[in-house]
């Protein structure tokens, strides 16, 4: 089952896939652009994947890792589909990333490789931007660059674990103003899910609505104020992004 | 494993868990990394706050026990000044940012001591209950200066380390502006304005405590790692 979270008329509804569009749980249908789209679950602990697939690792010039590259995201990060994403004036060099997001079920600690998939509620998809002008060497991947406010875009679709199987081989893809930019497939992930659930559980409790983004594979480039940024895994969704300058936001 | 936090009888009334720390505030702290600031792997000293998560699974109550993970074997204790923002902080100008903040508490943030500020791996920073806060949450009316608040630690009783809020790379009014020109805080969220040098540390088995001027002192005990594993499922 796929589920979103929209505000429509003065409420927060629970949505599901509709062919002319989305359907509210009230029974209203409405079209994809007549509804504001948030994260579609209520998100607890943000962990983030740096360097996760080996092609980016690559491209980034970073060797071999000894354990998973983890970084964590405060709530202001986040968006939902179909929403604006700031990029500052003179900036450099802004991308996307394309991340598969598992969103985790059941609670627990120390959660055996064997045990991981169990305590996987579903999937959504995640764009995570980063600004490479302000990357520091401390505390990297720092703050300034990955929490950003609105740079964390989450959805459109929460789809339950048990649609997509044990095993989990997606196709992600990336598209700028219709032209695909960046490609991967989860089955290249360094870490995959299970050894990620194990690692992180080890020393830190996993709850309900935590959610981890597993990592970008290569094919980052520049985006500027009015592209359209769609990333997209197969089965899950199609989530659209668009960036804009500072004028937008007062600045 | 919901931590009860702090309520307090003004606004915003409830913390909302999120809570940001901040390295190398303290002047003494960046001082103490002498030239290596400029030598690989940092090859220069921050620019930016050097801005960190504690996660929800962190927070911890007054003496609610703290484990000590066995491979550490002990926990710096990271004394601080928290701010409690009451309102919606965007962009905020220095000279208005005190306005932003509705009171203050102790936050005890407890890391694993690590010698690399490159990359370090978050299981020294957001081990479970590592981040304690309370007793209680404080109006500024009762703060005559934040940066100017004398810091005391305790281990076992022992007094172990006595500084103060003052000599911040950023005052707290500097690092509010500073983190709110690209991250909003929102009502209820805390910020730490940064441990001094020279942090205690502390093994399982002992009582750590942190006390500052006119926000009461804030004490848990440290013990060994339980072993229960994947309780949330049969």
């Amino acid at each position: 089952m796929k589920r979103a979270r929209v505000a429509y008329a003065g409420a927060i509804h629970e949505a599901t896939p509709h062919a002319g569009g989305l359907q509210l749980a009230d029974g209203r249908v409405l079209a994809e652009d007549s509804v504001v789209w948030l994260p579609p679950f209520d998100v607890g602990t943000v962990i983030a994947l740096g360097l996760n697939y080996a092609d980016h690792a690559k491209e980034l010039a970073f060797g071999r890792q000894e354990e998973p590259l983890v970084f964590l995201k405060g709530p202001g990060a986040l968006i939902g589909h179909r929403g604006q994403t700031r990029r500052p004036a003179g900036v450099r060099f802004m991308h996307y990333e394309c991340e598969l997001a598992v969103v985790v079920g059941a609670a627990g600690r120390r959660i055996t490789k064997a045990d991981a998939m169990r305590h996987v509620a579903g999937y959504t998809v995640a764009n995570d931007y980063a600004i490479r002008d302000y990357l520091e060497n401390w505390y990297r991947p720092n703050l300034r660059v990955k929490n950003r406010d609105g740079c964390t875009v989450l959805g459109p679709w929460l789809v339950d674990a048990v649609d997509l199987g044990a095993k989990i081989e997606l196709d992600l893809r990336t598209t700028v103003n219709g032209t695909l930019t960046q490609e991967g497939n989860t089955r290249d992930l360094v870490h995959d899910i299970p050894t990620l659930i194990e690692y992180l559980s080890g020393f830190m409790t996993l709850s309900t609505g935590d959610v981890i983004l597993t990592g970008t594979p290569e094919g980052v480039v520049n985006v500027n104020p009015g592209d359209e940024v769609v990333t997209e895994i197969e089965g899950i969704g199609r989530l659209v992004n668009t960036i804009v300058d500072d004028a937008v936001f007062g600045r | 494993m919901t931590v009860p936090l702090p309520s307090f009888s003004f606004a915003p009334y409830r913390l909302t868990g999120t809570v940001y720390g901040v390295l190398l505030n303290h002047a003494g702290a960046l001082a103490a990394l002498g030239e290596t600031v400029n030598a690989r792997p940092y090859l220069a000293p921050p620019t930016a706050p050097v801005l960190y998560v504690k996660p929800r699974n962190t927070l911890s109550a007054p003496h609610q026990p703290i484990e000590v993970p066995e491979d550490a074997p002990h926990l710096l204790i990271g004394a601080n000044l928290g701010a409690v923002i009451g309102r919606t902080a965007c962009r905020v100008a220095a000279e208005q940012a005190l306005s932003y903040v509705a009171g203050y508490v102790i936050v005890n943030d407890l890391s694993v001591p690590h010698a690399s500020y490159f990359r370090p791996s978050i299981r020294f920073i957001a081990r479970d209950g590592t981040c304690s806060i309370g007793p209680s949450v404080v109006d500024p009316e009762h703060i005559a200066d934040p940066d100017a608040l004398r810091v005391r630690v305790y281990v076992d009783g022992r007094l172990m380390q006595t500084t103060d809020t003052s000599q911040r790379l950023r005052p707290l009014e500097r690092l509010i502006a500073d983190v709110t020109e690209f991250m909003t805080l929102a009502p209820g969220d805390i910020l730490m304005l940064g441990a001094s040098a020279g942090a205690p540390t502390a093994c399982a088995g002992q009582r750590v405590s942190v006390a500052i001027d006119g926000l009461g002192q804030l004490e848990n005990p440290l013990v060994v790692e339980r072993e229960t594993v994947d309780a949330g499922l049969s």
